[in-house]
């Protein structure tokens, strides 16, 4: 079982922190909202926790677990919907990890396709082109895809952001079935009402940790009056942070 | 029925330029499709273009060093393109300026260096040979050379099709599974060179890009998978090689112009009444499907 730690990390860009001095843990098997304003270093955390932006100061103790073993589901806007590639090969690039860059695929694996497809209800779908998806249908498709790497860390950046609500609901059916075979989920959520309904944990960041720990005692008016506060604004002239002590 | 056949194959059985240049031309076509649909999927397009001028300093000291020798001209036109590539794509991850400007940047100067030496020393009709190929210069050397670029080309295709695709659609997914963009990207960069090259004794240096771009552009309308959408492209410059081919052999036409016009024919007809995506097929007024 895999937790992730954070001592005491900042991540930001060219020396301006996103997230400044945070601390805390993803417990192994933990489900974990983190919510916070826009700008508040929300994607920037789960692209530290991914590996892909080293962090400015402190560190990320992910124990055993290598990057390449976390599943991360990214904003949508970050993938080309346009490229001429079919659902199933799409979905199959989630067994990455078995087949690699040249291997072939087994009567087992097309079976986990199929079942995978079949969970996220595209079954049929599989000759289909991606771009002719709609926003919904292609999440599923990366639902699928994430269902096949079995990566015992699932990280998704507003997985639900301009989806409609039936697709929401089959996609939470997906999220809580991980969390029932103890995978650590760490989700990008902008609506309260999906947290409170779904995530135990909560993790509220307004570019510093505001709270971290239960959701019903984190997502209180004070701690959101709070986290409104926040300044978003880059200055550029400010000194350097010393609190790191070196 | 005699009459036709003269006209559409006597020359090929006639002549062995004709014969030679017609399979050079057809290895090409196959090797160039798939990288040509690659670059338009990764919208390098231009790109292609920008390293085709580049080769040429290194075509043009190839022929300077050795006459019209293929393999010196080929040589030269490696080394200097792939240069160039990789100096491009160091400044634009090293410094602030973006991969297509400094991509620009540095095929103009190679350009210029090109068009330099060739006018030191050699004559305007070796500057056309070079620009624009001679199809009596396709030997046999010249089509095992290219030959060879396309088997080349296709192995390797094939060996790292899966993290290529994947680097061009989602490369965020490729660094998260740990696959190797950054190489990959440079193996295609090769890949992109070579097919110049080998394109340059047939059509020129000038003339090369175009069976790289628009038989692939030309397929896009055509198919809507990669692998489809190439085949449809790789038939389509075959087409136009034969065709064209032909039209400079009646007409006393430079032969890399003629195909590339003829394979210019097939895009505008793609980009009217292509399959997907083209004029037509938007504006079919009046019908929908039932679902």
């Amino acid at each position: 079982m895999h937790q992730i730690t954070l001592n005491n990390l900042t991540l930001g860009y060219e020396q301006h922190p996103a997230i400044h001095h945070l601390t805390g843990v993803f417990k192994a098997g933990s489900m974990t909202a983190i919510v916070g304003p826009n700008g508040s270093g929300k994607s920037t955390l789960l692209k530290g926790i991914t590996g892909s932006l080293p962090p400015l100061g402190g560190s990320i103790d992910r124990g055993s677990l290598k990057t390449n073993q976390i599943a991360y589901l990214p904003q949508l806007m970050e993938i080309d919907r346009n490229f001429p590639i079919s659902v199933l090969d799409v979905v199959i690039l989630g067994l990455w990890r078995s087949i690699g860059m040249f291997g072939g695929m087994k009567k087992a694996l097309w079976k986990k396709t199929d079942e995978a497809l079949q969970t996220v209800g595209l079954a049929g779908f599989e000759s289909r082109p991606i771009s002719d998806l709609s926003g919904g249908q292609f999440q599923r498709v990366m639902f699928a895809r994430m269902l096949l790497q079995e990566s015992p860390v699932v990280v998704l950046d507003e997985p639900f952001t301009s989806i409609d609500s039936q697709t929401t609901l089959d996609l939470f059916e997906v999220i809580k079935r991980w969390h029932a075979e103890n995978r650590t989920i760490i989700a990008v959520l902008h609506d309260f009402n999906q947290v409170r309904a779904y995530f135990p944990q909560t993790l509220l960041l307004a570019r510093e940790l505001i709270g971290w720990g239960e959701t019903e005692r984190i997502l209180v008016d004070e701690n959101l009056q709070r986290s409104r506060r926040m300044s978003e604004a880059w200055d550029e002239s400010a000194p350097i942070c010393l609190e790191d002590g070196e | 029925m005699m009459h036709l056949y003269d006209i559409f194959f006597s020359p090929f059985t006639e002549f062995i330029f004709m014969r030679h240049a017609l399979v050079a031309c057809f290895a090409l076509a196959i090797g160039c499709a798939p990288v040509g649909m690659l670059l338009i999927l990764r919208r390098m397009s231009l790109m292609g273009d920008a390293l085709s001028h580049a080769v040429l300093p290194g075509a043009a000291l190839g022929y300077l060093a050795s006459g019209l020798s293929l393999y010196a001209m080929t040589i030269g036109g490696i080394i200097v393109g792939l240069t160039v590539a990789l100096l491009a794509g160091a400044v634009a991850r090293v410094t602030a300026l973006r991969e297509d400007a400094s991509f620009a940047a540095l095929y103009l100067i190679s350009l210029a260096l090109g068009v330099l030496i060739i006018s030191m020393r050699g004559s305007s009709v070796d500057l056309i040979h070079v620009l624009f190929g001679t199809i009596l210069a396709v030997d046999n050397p010249a089509l095992i050379l290219v030959a060879s670029i396309t088997t080349v080309t296709l192995f390797s295709m094939a060996l790292i099709y899966r993290p290529l695709i994947v680097e061009c659609f989602d490369p965020g997914y490729l660094r998260s599974i740990g696959g190797y963009g950054a190489a990959m990207h440079f193996i295609f960069l090769v890949l992109v060179v070579l097919n110049l090259v080998a394109g340059f004794t047939a059509l020129g240096t000038l003339m090369a890009v175009g069976m790289l771009m628009l038989p692939a552009a030309s397929g896009n309308f055509w198919a809507k998978q990669f692998w489809s959408a190439s085949l449809a492209a790789a038939i389509i410059a075959m087409v136009s090689s034969y065709a064209g081919l032909l039209f400079s052999f009646y007409m006393n036409f430079p032969s890399g112009p003629s195909i590339i016009l003829t394979s210019g024919i097939f895009y505008v007809f793609s980009v009217v009444f292509g399959k997907h995506g083209s004029l037509f097929s938007r504006h079919k007024a009046g019908r929908h499907l039932t679902g």
